[in-house]
This record gives structure tokens, C-alpha cells and sequence, in this order.
């Protein structure tokens, strides 16, 4: 499959979803009949142009949608009024 | 003066061992943000629950691990360490630093960060702890531009491996663990950098068994030096110890009169597999029977070697008790000789990676996988054949495997007609 056909079967998989954050394992999901290895590449690329993003509490690592469920300006205390 | 009333972690500076309240003070006088980490920290204590956030978005461009965020849930009251996120940078091979370039990540650590540090994360990694999210790309580009070091390890990710002295100065090294660690590091920047796996995956490598990095331990995949031919005995320095001529363990115990050296009630009498004998003049190892506990050698040093054919052993699957409980590794292959490129053993571990990340849960680490699914699975993925040390006990694991194929009839039977013969 195509790396931006996949990029988009990703992104249309995490934005159905309903969680804010996911494991990079559920991510599987929205192209299964692709590798995990070809889900990181797609991923990795998501990262990059900042579609996706990170969360990590320093022993695990998830995945969100950007400006999804937390973001950066509310984890730094800055919540909305 | 202090910013805050402190009597709580007060209590830990007494004592005779060195507290690391009295560090965070000490630095508190020029790092006066500090102030709010003790504070915080005090709070923490008199609540009995943390008061930082759980992780965090943060990083830096590129990567997927290395920086841990750490936010203050209280940043009003303690705004000096709203943010105070860990760097995790790599280690160099067996922890080896000029002075010059400790100082030169200090000089950096007090400037763009806290000044204080964890030497060393259990995974090895120096620990940088407490930055602002503003200071991260600078020290990334001042880690890797100025210092040639990179970020470490975290999250789902490949851990940074790490390793023992290795050759550079031990003389019971079977493998050159620095470099194989090195190698494995520069291999696996994509794992190390870019979680993709179902939890930490952490490679250890030891240069004897010895294991001075507890690889058989602390790591998913651990790679122990060990030799397959004869242990190399000097009888005539063996002599030397029996005569109390030579110090036993190289001195390492001296300072305390332990009596003269028994040879017999300090060796021989303590070989895991009683195969050692001596009859007074000779030493004699029956080596099949050796299972390079290292014991002899560690007493004896100037009197028995490792063999000279030498390579690695591979185990599989420890980790530390978080989460499911401690596992210790499982040997999956008793000898692989290791020499550069270390192809052999990256087939194996990329063969063991896919399973993993295939078949393992999310926070499920390779051993409790192992566990979860049986080792005859993970032999299979692995291409290995079962050994007798992959059993646990009797009964509960064999490593002899029955394919359907080799079973006359295969496993499907006519169970009216059994019931027809052997009725209930």
C-alpha cells in the first residue's frame, strides 16, 4: 500500500476513535492487512508533519491526534476558561 | 531562608548516609526553582500521593522518546518546577567519560536545566532530571552538535543498551561487550528513537558470566559472554593458592583474617555441579558438567582462565518487578560466537522483535509473552529448538514437541468409538 494511502487509512482510524489516546499496537487497526513495521513508517511520518503526536509517562508511549483530548497548553496548567 | 517548611524530608538527612534532600538544598542556593521542588515534594508526603502529572506531550523533534514530561499539578503554588521533565542521554559503551566531557554536560545541566542528575538510570542512561519544555530542542542540539551524544531510551521503545567494562579491562571478557553494544545501538536507532513496541525492550550485554550488567536480570535480551571448550587450568598456580602464596579472589575480600586458603571447602566444595575434584596435588573439571557459574575462576584467577573458544550465550525474557513481577531470563541459545557484524545474533533478535510486536499485548513485555503464550510459540517465531534449560519443572513445559505430522492418526480421534471400548 501506498505510504500516503496509508497515512490517510491512519489518520481517518484515529480520528473515529474514542479515545484520546491510543497504543501504537491499535493503530494496527485501521490497515490490517499491512505489517506493524509499515504502520510505524506511516506513523513515524504522521509524527513528523505533526498530525499526530506523543504521549509518554517515561515507561509507556501513546499516540493521539493532535490537539485531541489533552493537549500541550492544558498540561502545562494553562487550562481554558 | 528557606521558601517552605520542610520537616518531612528533613527526617530523610539524618542518618549516616548521603540524602538526596541534602543534595536538592545544596542546589537550591544557586538553582533557587529548587525551592518549589522541595516544596512539592514535601507536599507529596504529608498528602501520600504524588503531586506530578501523569507523563506528559513532550519531546523533541523527530524523536519518540528521551525526554520524560513531568508537569506539577499545583503550578501556581510551585512554579518553579511547572515543568520539570528528565532527559534521558545515552551512555557511552561501559560508562567510560573524560572529565572533560562530564563537565562539559554539567556546564550545560546548570545552564539549560536544574543541575540535578541521576548517575546512573537503572537502564544506564545519565538521567538529567528537571528542564522547562523552552530548553529541550536547545540541549538536544547542544547533546548531539557539541557533546556527539545522543538521547537515550523510553516509553515503548528499544531502552539504551547497555554493557560492562568488557575487554577494556577485564580479563574475564569472552566477548567485546563494548562494541557489540555499540553496534546494537547504532543498529536499532529506529527502535530506540520511535516507539512502535508494545512496552520497554532493554538489551544488556555482559562480557563473562559474572554478568556485572545483570543482563540475566534486568533485560528482554541479554547477551553473556561464555566459552564452550575446557576452563584453562594452571595447576602450578593452584599450588600457589593452596600454599598461601597467591591472595584468593585477587585480594578482593582481604582487609578481614579469613584463615588459610581451603581449597576444598572454598571451591570445590562450592561448584554448583560438583565437578571439580582435588586430590591434594591436581585439580580436575569435569567440563561437561560446568555451568560457568564463574565461582572457581572469580577465587582462582591467576590459576584458571575461560576457554579459549568463545562467543555468547543468549537469554531471553527477564525484567524487573514492575507490573507482572520479576522474571529471571530464559537461555535460548547456549553458544553463538559473536564477531562483527554480529549478523547471527541481529537475525535472532529481529526475529524475536516481530513476534514480540506482533503477538504482545500493549505493557506486555517479550518474557511475560513468553509466559502468556508458552515457549514452544516463541521457538517457533524464533526458528530455535528447545534445550533442556528452557524447562521450568518436570511435567509443565517439556522440550520435546509433538507436531501433528509426526503423530500417527493426528490429534483427531473417534471418541464414540473410544467411549464404545472404554465406556465411563
Amino acid at each position: 500500500m501506498d505510504i500516503e494511502e496509508l497515512k490517510a487509512k491512519i489518520m481517518e482510524w484515529a480520528n473515529k476513535s474514542t479515545k484520546p489516546k491510543f497504543y501504537f499496537k491499535d493503530m494496527g487497526k485501521a490497515a490490517p492487512e499491512v505489517g506493524l513495521r509499515e504502520i510505524k513508517k506511516a506513523v513515524t511520518a504522521l509524527v513528523q508533519e505533526q498530525k499526530l503526536e506523543l504521549w509518554s509517562s517515561g515507561s509507556t508511549s501513546m499516540y493521539g491526534v493532535k490537539g485531541k483530548g489533552l493537549t500541550e497548553e492544558q498540561q502545562m496548567g494553562k487550562h481554558e476558561e | 531562608m528557606a521558601k517552605f517548611e520542610t520537616p518531612l524530608l528533613d527526617d530523610l538527612e539524618k542518618g549516616p548516609w548521603p540524602s538526596f534532600v541534602t543534595d536538592i538544598k545544596r542546589q537550591a542556593k544557586t538553582k533557587p526553582e529548587l525551592e518549589d521542588l522541595l516544596g512539592q515534594l514535601e507536599l507529596s508526603y504529608k498528602d501520600k500521593e504524588t503531586h506530578w502529572k501523569h507523563g506528559g506531550i513532550v519531546g523533541v523533534f523527530g524523536y519518540g522518546g528521551g525526554v520524560i514530561g513531568r508537569y506539577s499539578d499545583m503550578p501556581e503554588k510551585f512554579p518553579g518546577v511547572a515543568h520539570f521533565h528528565t532527559v534521558r542521554v545515552n551512555q557511552p559503551s561501559g560508562l567510560y567519560y573524560s572529565s572533560a566531557y562530564l563537565r562539559q554536560i554539567m556546564e550545560m545541566w546548570e545552564r539549560r536545566g536544574s543541575g540535578l542528575t541521576n548517575m546512573h538510570g537503572s537502564t544506564g542512561d545519565m538521567v538529567l532530571l528537571g528542564t522547562q519544555t523552552d530548553q529541550l530542542e536547545e540541549i538536544f542540539w547542544e547533546l548531539t552538535h557539541d557533546m556527539n551524544t545522543d538521547l537515550g531510551g523510553s516509553g515503548g521503545n528499544l531502552r539504551t543498551p547497555s554493557c560492562c567494562l568488557g575487554m577494556s579491562r577485564c580479563e574475564y571478557a569472552c566477548i567485546d561487550a563494548q562494541n557489540i553494544c555499540h553496534d546494537m545501538t547504532q543498529t536499532y536507532q529506529d527502535e530506540l528513537h520511535r516507539p512502535a513496541f508494545p512496552y520497554k525492550f532493554k538489551i544488556k550485554v555482559s562480557g563473562c558470566p559474572n554478568d556485572c550488567v545483570a543482563a540475566i536480570a534486568r533485560s528482554d535480551f541479554a547477551i553473556i559472554g561464555t566459552w564452550r571448550d575446557d576452563i584453562r587450568i594452571d595447576q602450578a598456580a593452584v599450588q600457589g593458592y593452596v600454599k598461601g602464596e597467591l591472595t584468593p579472589n585477587a585480594g578482593a575480600h582481604s582487609g578481614r583474617d579469613w584463615g588459610k586458603f581451603d581449597i576444598v571447602k572454598e571451591v570445590i566444595n562450592l561448584c554448583p555441579t560438583k565437578c571439580m575434584s582435588w586430590d591434594g596435588n591436581a585439580l580436575k573439571i569435569d567440563n561437561k558438567e560446568c555451568t560457568r557459574c564463574m565461582h572457581c575462576i572469580n577465587v582462582m584467577p591467576r590459576a584458571l582462565r575461560p576457554g579459549v573458544e568463545k562467543g555468547c550465550s543468549i537469554l531471553c525474557g527477564a525484567k524487573a518487578p514492575i507490573l507482572e513481577g520479576q522474571r529471571l531470563a530464559t537461555l535460548i541459545v547456549p553458544f553463538m560466537k559473536m564477531e562483527p557484524p554480529y549478523d547471527e545474533c541481529k537475525e535472532l533478535l529481529n526475529k524475536v522483535l516481530d513476534w514480540w510486536m506482533e503477538h504482545g499485548k500493549n505493557r506486555e513485555r517479550i518474557g511475560e509473552l513468553i509466559g502468556r503464550v508458552g515457549m514452544r510459540e516463541f521457538l517457533k517465531a524464533a526458528e530455535l529448538k528447545a534445550i533442556p534449560q528452557m524447562v521450568k519443572e518436570p511435567r509443565s513445559n517439556p522440550y520435546i514437541f509433538w507436531e501433528e505430522a509426526d503423530v500417527p492418526g493426528g490429534w483427531e480421534r473417534d471418541l464414540a468409538a473410544f467411549r464404545k471400548k472404554h465406556p465411563l
